[in-house]
């Protein structure tokens, strides 16, 4: 399973090692005792857990009240998953014919970058959610914090790595992992007499075959914006 | 593990004495009160129902100190937030009783949002023989009275009483996930995913904030806490655990804002089991002080440890609740269950621990001597009175006749919630929506 108790060497201490390590055990999907693992390729089974991960993510985000602990684990996983993604050494060839490496590289640091973005405002989002924060952040920054992205030019293997994995997970490819993101400010359609967001359901006659714009996360926003609400730290007078 | 072990050190031979199904509700929180006497359990509906022991007597010796319904009362009801546009689940989280200063007892149960303390108290007298009022209430008519009457106080059946006496709201954003009672019985600490206040008893509009570890920006956030509980004797100290596997022992003593440790408890990480999902199941879902203060217990996904306050580096104890999980970890990943948060208690004298798992079997650990046991609970293996048979999971190769596959454990059978009674071999586990409570059988 995920850890195979067949490889027992000495360890070095050298993190690269470690993580070759860890890549090289993470064959869950196997029988468990299974040996020989280390020859089965890390990448398949990363991607896999990488898919698993950015789709819990994206649950967790979806509640109206997400569970903060499920949320951070689940993004530290995600945060070492993808780091363990980066290194290129025992991928396997892709089949496409390569593009220029450096639209390689820039897509796959855009990719990256997009991916860390994404859930950074993930995060910043669940913040509004809260009420507690200020006017958000601009989508591209300099990668997740507190991991490096840059350096060392990645292959176009890795590349179809990410993209696939994603767009397989949404139909709109890279764009769906905006899904979460409020543009509900951008969206003209909110204003208009007829939006079903920002009514209770509606039992007019008129059948209304569109299911509502807006889902809880952006109403909650618009709240916030609309209302001005600040600051539910501090209790204040007698409970509800 | 070895197959015969002998339980009797542990425990003789724990009784099953009863099993109270609470109709639907899952139990969300058990606790004895400091006495033992009374046995209170929340559910997700927001219901608290206290369990009482029978007093001894001479007639039926044998039936020592069964627990009986004493007192049912709705806790906490579901709310909405309108500002928000959030609702707010009704469940427990946690009751911690306080000790008793009278005749009333007084708990305080909380659901993610809303600290609430409650008054328990009996009513066996009741007024009778009103002057103006007849004995259905209606006022009579003055021209019939002719003499002062002043009421008595005569024997009723035995009632009951819940009152709500203080609601400590709206000081926290995040889901509250535990309370504690300081020593001191004037105030008390309640904790959320990333805050924890102060409060005292007699004022609900005020708390005081002691620990925040929300970063300015929230893209940095790593790390959440997970349970918090002041010392037993000090009352200046508490501790904090975290989803990072970490404690933290804060003196209050020390500064305003406990943001800053005193002491920092982490042990390393085994190389040899990394993986990615170290960090899950490092998150520590419990954290309790021993009855003597010396020593703190955490709960992480496979293991209970023992710390000791004088030393950081590294738990004095570690024991191993359901290893045969560690190969399994994507799957319960998957299915989420590695995010399960199981609870641990401390006996009276601090010489066993006890912890949940799955299956509805929970585990015991001597200290002393280093022997553990698996028991079950639910109905179809044990019959009322009967004495508990040590379960064994087996890991892999043959199987035994009475031992149980990994592969067949059921995870949706989970204990989370189990209590010790404070001074006698008396344990209440909670199996999802049923009670069991199991006492050391006495010659």
């Amino acid at each position: 399973m995920m850890l195979s108790k067949g490889l027992k060497r000495k360890r070095e201490e050298e993190e690269v090692e470690e993580e070759k390590e860890a890549l090289a055990v993470d064959t869950w999907w196997l029988d468990p005792g299974h040996p020989a693992v280390a020859q089965a390729p890390p990448a398949v089974a990363s991607s896999s857990l990488f898919d698993l991960s950015v789709l819990k993510l994206h649950h967790s985000l979806r509640q109206s009240e997400p569970d903060l602990r499920h949320l951070v684990l689940v993004v530290n996983t995600l945060r070492r998953i993808q780091a363990s993604m980066a290194p290129t050494a025992a991928l396997p060839p892709v089949p496409s014919p390569p593009a220029a490496p450096g639209v390689a590289d820039s897509l796959l640091a855009s990719s990256d970058a997009a991916l860390s973005a994404s859930m950074a405002s993930l995060l910043e989002d669940l913040s509004h959610i809260e009420g507690l924060s200020q006017a958000p952040q601009p989508l591209a920054d300099e990668g997740p914090p507190g991991r490096p992205i840059g350096g060392a030019p990645p292959s176009l293997g890795t590349l179809d790595l990410l993209g696939p994995a994603t767009s397989c997970l949404l139909d709109d490819g890279l764009e769906g992992l905006f899904e979460d993101i409020d543009t509900s400010m951008y969206d003209s359609e909110l204003w208009a007499p007829d939006s079903e967001g920002l009514k209770p359901v509606p039992e007019d006659g008129s059948g209304k075959a569109e299911a509502p714009e807006l889902d809880e996360a952006e109403l909650d926003y618009l709240m916030d914006v609309l209302v001005g609400t600040q600051a539910l730290e501090r209790p204040s007078g007698p409970g509800r | 593990m070895e197959e015969d072990i002998d339980t009797r050190k542990i425990n003789n031979s724990f009784l099953r004495d009863h099993s109270y199904a609470t109709e639907a509700d899952i139990i969300s929180t058990v606790e004895f009160n400091h006495t033992g006497e009374l046995l209170a359990t929340g559910d997700k509906g927001g219901r608290v129902v206290i369990f009482q022991r029978e007093q001894e007597s001479k007639n039926q010796v044998h039936r020592r100190g069964e627990y009986n319904v004493y007192s049912t009362f709705q806790s906490h009801e579901p709310e909405f937030d309108y500002l928000k546009s959030l609702e707010i689940e009704e469940k427990i989280n946690k009751i911690r009783w306080l000790p008793q200063q009278n005749a009333a007892y007084f708990l305080l149960s909380t659901n993610d949002k809303t600290v609430k303390l409650w008054k328990v108290s009996e009513r066996d007298k009741r007024p009778e023989g009103y002057n103006l009022k007849d004995e259905e209430g209606r006022l009579r008519d003055p021209a019939t009275i002719t003499t002062l009457r002043v009421p008595v106080l005569r024997p009723m059946d035995l009632m009951v009483e819940a009152t709500p006496r203080r609601v400590f709201a709206n000081a926290h954003t995040y889901h509250i996930n535990s309370i504690s009672v300081n020593s001191d019985y004037e105030t008390y600490m309640s904790a959320d995913d990333l805050r924890i206040n102060l409060w005292n008893f007699e004022i609900t509009n005020q708390s005081f904030n002691i620990v925040d570890i929300k970063p300015a920006n929230m893209e940095e956030l790593t790390e959440v806490i997970t349970a918090a509980e002041f010392h037993p004797h000090h009352c200046n100290t508490f501790v904090y655990s975290s989803s990072k596997g970490t404690i933290r022992l804060c003196d209050m003593r020390a500064s305003a804002l406990c943001d800053r440790h005193t002491k920092f408890f982490e042990e390393p990480e085994d190389p040899s089991n990394r993986s990615f999902f170290s960090e899950i199941i490092s998150s520590i879902s419990d954290v309790k002080f021993s009855h003597s203060g010396r020593y703190i217990m955490t709960r992480d996904y496979l293991t209970v440890k023992v710390w000791d306050l004088n030393m950081e580096s590294r738990p004095i104890e570690t024991y191993q609740v359901h290893d045969y999980l560690r190969s399994k970890l994507c799957s319960l990943y998957e299915n989420d269950c590695i995010f399960d948060k199981f609870e641990c208690v401390w006996n009276g004298s601090d010489s066993v621990i006890m912890t949940g798992s799955y299956n509805n079997f929970f585990r015991m650990f001597d200290r002393n001597t280093k022997r553990d046991v698996t028991l079950e609970a639910s109905r179809e293996n044990s019959k009322p009175r009967a004495i508990l048979k040590p379960r064994k999971v087996c890991v892999g190769g043959k199987r035994r006749k009475d031992e149980i596959s990994v592969d067949s454990l059921d995870f949706s059978k989970k204990i989370l919630h189990t209590a010790w009674h404070p001074s006698e071999n008396i344990i209440a586990v909670a199996a999802t929506n049923n009670l069991y409570i199991f006492q050391d059988k006495v010659n």
